[in-house]
């Protein structure tokens, strides 16, 4: 339990100090609001769909959300290459509790840089109906956090240095979030709803948007069962291929 | 005296290329053992083996009666070690690299405060404790590394190339400290070094590696007799040969050996 802790604690620390980081992801989603959401909103409302601003909202706190956590799983490849790797896995500890702490601890950072974005975009004009509304958004960021975070972190295991960095990006991030349905409605069949049915990004959107303007896509069981097993699956994952690593 | 690193017939191949060739050797409880070789013998490939960080291709490994293969987890428990390169937390402070070690090794909360300063203060630390390690200089990250590998007492103390870069005050500092400590708490060290006149001095017994082999064993005294030198270097050299040889490789620098070889011929 203490191991865990203080894996926690250190991601914590980590992402707190790194104020040049915090307010540099920033940067993305702001432009996503001001640029889209400003921009957009009147071709949005004239047809028909309503305030653009209200929509894409969730979707660009998901995003970040998304991005603060892949990036944070990854952080073990910066860990192997710095050599601090070498001291959590020689410690006499499970590789599951190594991997459940790190997942915890950037999942924590990825809630709250997705909070942050959230106040912003109340800055830009987004409104809740109810503050009663919260501790359900908040239930669905976390999902979407503890998701990403064993993704980044099961992808870290097996790559070994910074070269596949921006392939994840480029291959990864940028195709999870423009197939999810977070910059524009999903259509209700077609190509793009068939991959965004297996976009798990797309289930944390529509869990998060669904709550605050109560319309789902796929209806918030199945938003909440499809994000909760595949972020089993992938902590899972993620241990055994960590168990893996030789240095 | 009870064996306390039992080591036969070891391999390691990576890609074909043998990193380590049938190597034997034991280590007694107590004793400081100094591993030495050129670069690219094998050393920290065996260091790594040793410390569960790689699986042997082959060969048998006891470490305090644990088999690495099996029971890394008592091993872990059982072993301290300080890396060739560093492998402190730059972002956090030394005070928190200290806790973070003595919690994974589960040493409980009073120890581990008291531990803490008794050893910061031993390498000169503590009135440094709050401050980022990014903010420190090499030897210091050393001396950091040093006491944090010590904070649970551990039963054998690996250190590979625990003092290079260092200057000759603060070689001393730390090999007084770890003489110390193996008497007073009889800690098992095992040590890598270039520096000869470290093994020299140190060094109860020294294993001469070279490819991957044992190709001399025993104390200071055996090796100068069988080798009819007046000091550890000229034996070395005698031993090793003068080529200079290429940087030891892991598996991801072994690609990169293996594709500027075929470039080249």
């Amino acid at each position: 339990m203490n191991a865990i802790y203080i894996l926690w604690l250190r991601q914590i620390k980590r992402y707190l100090r790194s104020k040049t980081r915090i307010i540099g992801s920033l940067g993305q989603p702001i432009l996503f609001l001001v640029a889209l959401g400003y921009g957009l909103g009147p071709t949005f409302a004239k047809a028909g769909q309503g305030n653009y601003l209200e929509f894409i909202a969730p979707g660009v706190v998901s995003m970040s959300i998304l991005t603060t956590a892949v990036f944070s799983g990854i952080e073990i490849v910066w860990d192997r290459q710095f050599g601090f790797l070498k001291e959590t896995l020689v410690a006499p500890i499970s590789r599951w509790q190594i991997m459940l702490g790190r997942t915890l601890g950037g999942a924590t950072t990825a809630v709250f840089q997705g909070l942050i974005v959230l106040l912003l975009s109340m800055i830009f004009g987004f409104r809740i109906e109810t503050f009663l509304l919260i501790p359900q958004m908040l239930f669905f960021m976390i999902l979407i956090a503890l998701l990403f975070t064993a993704l980044g972190s099961a992808i870290a295991s097996v790559i070994e240095d910074m070269q596949g960095f921006q392939l994840i990006m480029n291959f990864l991030v940028m195709p999870l979030f423009f197939l999810s349905g977070a910059l524009f409605p999903l259509p209700k069949t077609g190509i793009l709803r068939t991959i965004a049915t297996f976009n798990p990004l797309s289930y944390g959107v529509d869990g998060l948007r669904g709550t605050i303007t109560g319309v789902f896509n796929f209806g918030i069981a199945p938003d909440f069962l499809v994000l909760s097993i595949v972020t089993i699956f992938l902590i899972s994952i993620g241990s055994y291929l960590f168990s893996k690593i030789q240095i | 005296m009870e064996n306390i690193i039992v080591v036969k017939n070891l391999v390691k191949v990576f890609k074909k290329i043998k990193a380590v060739d049938k190597l034997s050797f034991v280590v007694k409880k107590g004793e400081i053992f100094a591993f030495l070789g050129p670069n690219g013998a094998g050393k920290t490939t065996t260091i790594k083996m040793l410390t569960t960080l790689l699986m042997p291709t082959s060969g048998k490994i006891k470490i305090n009666g644990f088999d690495p293969t099996k029971d890394k987890h008592n091993i872990r428990k059982s072993i301290g070690i300080v890396f060739q390169d560093p492998s402190l937390d730059d972002e956090l402070t030394a005070y928190e690299n200290m806790e973070f070690h003595g919690i994974l090794y589960n040493v409980p909360k009073e120890l581990r405060k008291k531990r803490i300063e008794e050893l910061l203060k031993y390498v000169e630390l503590w009135d440094r404790k709050d401050s980022l390690v990014k903010t420190f200089s090499g030897g210091m990250k050393r001396r950091l590394e040093i006491a944090r590998g010590l904070l649970h007492h551990p039963k054998i103390f690996f250190l590979d190339e625990p003092t290079l870069g260092l200057d000759p005050q603060t070689r001393n500092h730390i090999w007084s400290y770890i003489k110390e400590l193996n008497k007073k708490e009889n800690i098992t060290i095992f040590f890598t070094t270039h520096y000869m006149d470290e093994a020299a001095q140190v060094a109860d017994r020294i294993g001469i590696i070279d490819k991957g082999k044992i190709i001399q064993e025993g104390s200071l005294q055996d090796i100068l007799k069988k080798t009819k030198k007046k000091n550890l270097e000229e034996a070395f050299l005698a031993l090793t040969g003068h080529q200079i040889r290429e940087e030891e490789a892991g598996p991801n620098q072994l690609f990169r050996l293996r594709h500027n070889f075929r470039s080249r011929h």
